[in-house]
């Protein structure tokens, strides 16, 4: 045995199949497109549409005081809503605070997936129930709960995975870096998404990466980088439905880099024109997910008023209901604040709440 | 010790098959410190795991195993290596459960050897409690006998709680008359036990200040000073009540602990006690604790930790009057 035929040397994995390609891979207008199911071109259509009005809807609540905060997900809505539609009933769902898209995506009730938002509560729903995990502040932070996750799973022989939610600024974050190499040393069921959306808050991709993309880190981590057309709504589901199979066969974990852009600004309280070029938002207007999925439905003649319509109509009334319930204002009880700390309050904590419980009834009285 | 928590962790692997042991060199080593000895080969690697070196994803990754119902118990190697995975533990794992309004408790423990005395170059020796005590959501609990670290490390795994598990390294090679086969009845996290009565004063301590404190406590008997000794075993729950009782008894308190004094843990407890116990008290608080330095170098911690001699200083100035 030579040195170099020692474990400690052999290299682990094949680079090259690892490589990501070295466009974006897209399906929408391709001879390819022809073979891809009228149902799934629908259904992508009436979750993009509802994904539009929800964006607007929800910044709207914003102006009006009713949503504390708004991260509009608009003109990324493809890499959302393909995200949804990819996983299973029992798949995991790890999304960042951009992607309540995704999670509405998922059938999360929209005013329960808001709730962060809102700022009544911080997660809204039963994180167990919906399979999605609440949405993360902290950047990156949900990617090796993802990766633990999958790994519980696979131990328990459970056939699931996850789907992990990210953005190109959340790629320099050392959580990132951790999940991936857990993710790949362990062969966890697991897919992370990027979505490369150009900006974190104002700081330009090139000032954020020198990768040549950043589907090419996965390499190093020794598992397959695909690069997609972020706007394209079937390549994006096409390619993460692929990764989503690959983990579930046992053969670990995909890094797919959605390459898309945030026409929006950060947050309704953000100001993008001290930071980007107007030209460069017009030309990502004209590669508009909705319209790039229209040109596909109408080439099929899949498109018609009939579809057209309901879709536009199922989207007006998800906005009309999101506005009736946000109306309302929450109802809120302050004893929740020590009820959930611990499974048995401590005595700190049970003198806390008393002390809490009194001043409530004095204001009462007054 | 150490073999009471190898016995421990063994017994909860048995015990109940979503119990998951990882970190770096668990398996085939057993740790550096051995207190993982045996378990990968007796339960398996998917139980007792070799982690890549990442505490973050370390802590991370069983915030995830968690949510889908193991029970992990994470060992980190070296208190100050604890620190990259301060995040996950303050971000998520102290507040999953309140973000979720109790819809996903984590049942995680996380092991971290602390403390000086061993003679570890630097970063081996740091005493991090008020990091963990002061971060609502997390139990931090330390044995300094080996009953309890038994005792309390099966009752953190038993948790539905993360719980921070500060092991005294200083202690892992304490004997005692311990029998794997027999544990003796522990009290529960969250109680204080009175190691020493004493109508003088009191010795409030934890972890590895323990020992020192009892030997004070013998060596002051030759000053004629009557020493009791509370091991606050749980710093979160804390034990107000046992320590409220005991200093009431005795109107005089020194709080013992090796990490800094500033903004310690000392400091929260002096507070506690003056706020219960005005009226009695006849002396203020006293705290001895390290210096407010970064851990000094191993040829110099002895002048840090506080030892018999700076404790009995401290009772000294607690102006004693017998009677
Ligand atoms: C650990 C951490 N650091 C900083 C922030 C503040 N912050 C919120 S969003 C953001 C930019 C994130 O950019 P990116 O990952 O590209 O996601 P995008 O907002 O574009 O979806 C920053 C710096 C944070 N949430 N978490």
């Amino acid at each position: 045995m030579t040195v170099l035929d020692t474990p400690a040397w052999r290299p682990r994995t094949e680079a090259g199949p690892l490589l990501p390609d070295q466009e974006p891979f897209r399906l929408l207008g391709t001879p390819e497109a022809a073979r891809l199911a009228p149902d799934l071109l629908t259904r992508l259509y009436a979750q993009l549409v509802r994904g539009r009005r929800f964006n607007r809807q929800a910044t709207a609540l914003t102006k009006q005081g009713r949503l504390a905060v708004y991260p509009s997900s608009t003109g990324q809505e493809a890499c959302e809503v393909a995200a949804a539609l990819a996983l299973g009933p029992r798949d995991w769902l790890f999304p960042s605070y951009r992607d309540t898209l995704a999670v509405v995506a998922r059938g999360v009730d929209p005013v329960e997936a808001l709730t962060l938002l809102r700022g009544d509560w911080h997660t809204g729903y039963d994180p167990r129930a919906a399979r999605v995990a609440p949405l993360s502040t902290p950047l990156s932070t949900q990617l090796p709960h993802a990766v633990g996750l999958a790994h519980a799973a696979r131990l328990s022989g459970d056939d699931v995975a996850a789907l992990a939610m990210v953005g190109d600024g959340g790629t320099s974050e050392g959580d990132f870096h951790e999940a991936l190499n857990f993710a790949a040393v362990w062969k966890a069921p697991v897919v992370f998404l990027v979505q490369n959306n150009g900006f974190a808050i104002s700081v330009p991709l090139a000032k954020q990466s020198a990768a040549p993309t950043f589907a090419h880190k996965a390499v190093g981590y020794g598992m397959p980088g695909r690069l997609v057309d972020g706007n394209d709504a079937a390549a994006v589901h096409q390619v993460l439905t692929e990764a989503v199979d690959r983990a579930r066969a046992g053969q670990g974990p995909t890094l797919v880099e959605a390459v898309t852009y945030r026409i929006d600004a950060h947050t309704n309280a953000d100001d993008a024109t001290r930071y980007r070029d107007q030209d460069e938002v017009a030309t990502w207007r004209a590669h508009d997910p909705i319209t790039l999925l229209e040109g596909e439905l109408t080439g099929r003649g899949l498109l018609d008023d009939a579809l057209r319509q309901r879709a536009a109509e199922d989207a007006e009334a998800l906005a009309a209901d999101l506005r009736t319930r946000m109306h309302d204002d929450p109802p809120l009880d302050p004893a929740d604040l020590f009820a959930h700390v611990y499974a048995e309050p401590t005595p700190q904590l049970r003198e806390q709440a008393a002390m809490l419980g009194a001043e409530l009834e004095a204001e009462q009285r007054s | 010790m150490a073999q009471a928590l190898n016995q421990a962790l063994r017994d909860a692997l048995a015990a109940d098959p979503s119990v998951h042991v990882m970190g770096e060199d668990v398996g085939t080593l057993g740790g550096v410190f051995r207190i993982t000895d045996g378990l990968a080969r007796d339960f398996g690697d998917d139980r007792c795991t070799d982690t890549p070196l990442a505490e973050a994803g370390i802590l991370g990754a069983a915030v995830g195993m968690a949510m889908y119902g193991l029970r992990p118990v994470v060992e980190m190697q070296f208190d100050a290596f604890a620190y990259p995975s301060f995040e996950q533990l303050v971000s998520h794992v102290a507040r999953m459960r309140n973000r979720t309004r109790g819809a996903l408790p984590l049942p995680i423990t996380v092991r971290i050897p602390y403390g000086g005395g061993i003679g570890g170059v630097e970063h081996h020796s740091d005493s991090s409690e008020a990091y963990y005590l002061h971060t609502p959501g997390l139990h931090v609990v330390t044995p300094a006998t080996v009953e309890d670290a038994y005792g309390l490390l099966r009752a953190a795994i038993a948790s539905d709680d993360p719980v921070v598990f500060l092991e005294p390294k200083r202690l892992y090679w304490s004997k005692a008359d311990w029998s794997p086969q027999a544990p003796a009845e522990v009290p529960p996290i969250g109680r204080a036990v009175v190691r020493r009565a004493g109508r003088g004063a009191t010795l409030i301590t934890y972890g590895p200040s323990l020992p020192v404190c009892l030997e004070a406590a013998e060596a002051a008997k030759e000053e004629g000073w009557d020493l009791g000794v509370v091991d606050l075993r749980s710093l979160v729950p804390f034990d107000e009540e046992t320590v409220a009782e005991v200093v009431r008894g005795t109107g005089r308190a020194v709080v013992v602990h090796e990490s800094s004094g500033f903004g310690g843990a000392g400091a929260e407890i002096a507070a506690r006690i003056t706020e219960r116990c005005f009226h009695h008290l006849q002396a203020p608080v006293l705290r001895v604790a390290g210096f407010d330095i970064p851990y000094p170098p191993p040829m110099l911690e002895r002048h840090h930790l506080p030892g018999v001699d700076r404790i009995l200083d401290a009772v000294g100035r607690l102006q004693w009057e017998e009677g």
